[in-house]
């Protein structure tokens, strides 16, 4: 029912989407240093609204691409848009802006261990300047919807995997992004939490949010009859 | 089920359980209060002590200096030598009387001939008979308070009515002290300097520690929407706090040292040595402005602390994208 569901609006998104692609690549390649490119030729379009996984082998650059996305690698060639902005004439400002219309969810949680998981999850909201009273009641039912609510006091350093990975993904979903970016979301949970997990994510789809999921989990990619985007020897196929 | 809950004001939700209180923790996200960050609070008060020390010791001479210089630049003395064809009594009294009409003067004293006799005591030994040497007599003059004479007129007259008699209105003296007691308090202003720059740059190191220890922090505060400002911001405001925590400890330190200081020196004054010190330092406890002067300097500490570490985040910030 859910896979229907996202497909309808998935459908739906691109007959009524005038807006922008959340994300241009056209003919991007990167290196790291004097090596060779270790992603090449990647041209694709990430539509407002859409759902897609992003898998392939481990070290095919899923994570890479996630990086590039986020802006915190710069090609070394191609142009990058996001939102409509070309990226290679942004200001660090507008890079800012960008990066408040994303939610990232790291393969290697990247909480804060000197914050409690409630402080860590409603960061995005304080780096906003937003007054606590004013998200509490978010942070605190979106941690319980996680099951993460009986350890929203606790700091990251005791939380188990699973637990750790939940309050990332909380982290990311609690602004409500305009497009999800997650590096292995359910590695680390149990299959039945990895369902209940999709399925926020294809909550957050239904309400407007465009969700990159990368994976090499197929059982999680099975679940949803979705785009594929596969990375293989640095270059990209994709699975409509 | 609905509960109330007291410690936030957002409307109860059907089936919300209370939200705990240590929720408003309100914890730093830049966490410089590491060894690195109680080492800087160290040094910080290490140098605003040595910077207090200074700043204290000069306005120490500073008020000494302006009290010697009141004493001395208000009184003038006249020296008569003796002259085997003049009878020097009268010589004395002629120039006293000169000094008494010159405006300004608001007493003029000679000194008799043993008192003269008694100030050469202690370079000749006492027992001396003096009637054998010509040992000139003094006239202390004691000027107004406030009152800057012109001793031309004066001169002028002893000049020409008391031949052997010269006025000394200590202005060399005056000069030479003004001179050493300005190099003294210049010293004292750029060692004060010196040290400020100096816990700059610790504070510009430190920081640059800390960004690098954190740089996994900031990369996540840029990933969830912090800009470079916010970043800066917080790293300001932690450094402010650790520069304020160590210029308080150098500032009390060196407060409670000068007040200990001049407890005993108090305790010598009955002392010659403790003269020397009195006569040189005064009593050797700063004024009001001294204590007004070693807070401003803790707290300019403090804040030179919080601006040089927001100034190195954004360079940094900057340097590395």
């Amino acid at each position: 029912m859910a896979q229907g569901r996202v497909k309808a609006l998935f459908d739906t998104g691109f007959e009524e989407g005038p807006a922008p692609a959340a994300v241009h690549f056209e003919n991007v390649g990167v290196r790291y240093g004097m090596g060779p490119e270790v992603l090449r030729d990647l041209t694709f379009s990430i539509e407002p609204n859409s759902f897609q996984f992003l898998t392939g082998p481990s070290g095919a650059g899923k994570t890479t691409l996630l990086r590039l996305i986020l802006l915190s690698v710069k090609p070394t060639r191609g142009l990058i848009s996001l939102f409509g902005e070309d990226v290679s004439r942004i200001s660090k400002d507008e890079l800012t802006d960008l990066r408040r219309r994303m939610g990232v969810v790291f393969q290697d949680f990247r909480l804060l261990d000197h914050l409690t998981t409630y402080e860590n999850v409603a960061l995005p909201l304080r780096v906003q300047g937003k007054e606590e009273t004013s998200y509490r009641n978010e942070v605190v039912e979106l941690l319980r919807w996680v099951g993460l609510g009986d350890r929203m006091h606790m700091l990251p350093p005791v939380l188990s995997g699973g637990e750790k990975q939940r309050a990332a993904i909380a982290r990311a979903l609690i602004v409500r992004p305009d497009l999800l970016l997650a590096d292995e979301p359910t590695g680390n949970v149990d299959p039945s939490l990895a369902r209940r997990l999709l399925r926020l994510f294809i909550e957050l789809n239904r309400l407007g949010t465009s969700v990159v999921i990368a994976t090499h989990d197929f059982s999680l990619m099975d679940q949803l009859s979705v785009r594929r985007l596969v990375l293989g020897d640095g270059r990209l196929h994709i699975d409509e | 089920m609905k509960q109330p809950r007291s410690t936030q004001p957002a409307k109860p939700e059907e089936g919300q359980r209370p939200l705990p209180a240590s929720l408003r923790r309100n914890a730093p996200l830049v966490p410089v209060d590491s060894a690195g960050g109680q080492a800087l609070a160290a040094v910080i008060a290490i140098l605003t002590f040595l910077a207090a020390l200074c700043a204290g010791g000069a306005e120490l001479v500073a008020t000494s200096s302006s009290q010697w210089r009141s004493d001395i630049a208000r009184e003038v003395t006249i020296q008569v030598r003796p002259n085997a064809q003049r009878a020097i009594e009268a010589d004395v009294d002629r120039a006293v009387a000169l000094a008494r009409q010159m405006p300004g003067v608001e007493q003029a004293q000679p000194f008799s001939k043993t008192e003269s006799e008694r100030l050469l005591e202690p370079w000749l030994g006492t027992g001396l008979d003096f009637n054998d040497l010509p040992v000139p007599r003094l006239i202390v003059i004691k000027l107004k308070e406030g009152a800057r004479p012109d001793f031309t007129p004066l001169r002028q007259a002893l000049k020409e009515q008391v031949p052997g008699a010269s006025l000394d209105d200590h202005a060399l003296w005056v000069s030479r002290l003004s001179t050493m007691a300005n190099t003294i308090i210049g010293v004292g202003t750029v060692l004060v300097i010196l040290v400020l720059v100096a816990a700059g740059l610790a504070v510009t190191f430190a920081t640059r520690g800390a960004m690098a220890g954190n740089r996994e922090v900031v990369d996540v505060l840029h990933f969830v929407g912090a800009n470079d400002d916010f970043i800066a911001k917080e790293f300001q405001r932690r450094f402010f706090a650790l520069g304020l925590r160590g210029a308080a400890v150098g500032a009390g330190v060196a407060l409670v040292l000068t007040t200990i200081v001049g407890f005993v020196t108090s305790s010598w004054r009955a002392s010659p040595a403790g003269d020397q010190i009195e006569a040189l330092f005064g009593s050797f406890s700063i004024s009001w402005r001294g204590y007004f002067l070693v807070l401003l300097i803790a707290l300019a500490v403090a804040v030179i602390t919080g601006i040089v570490s927001r100034l190195t985040v954004r360079r940094f910030l900057n340097e590395n994208g």
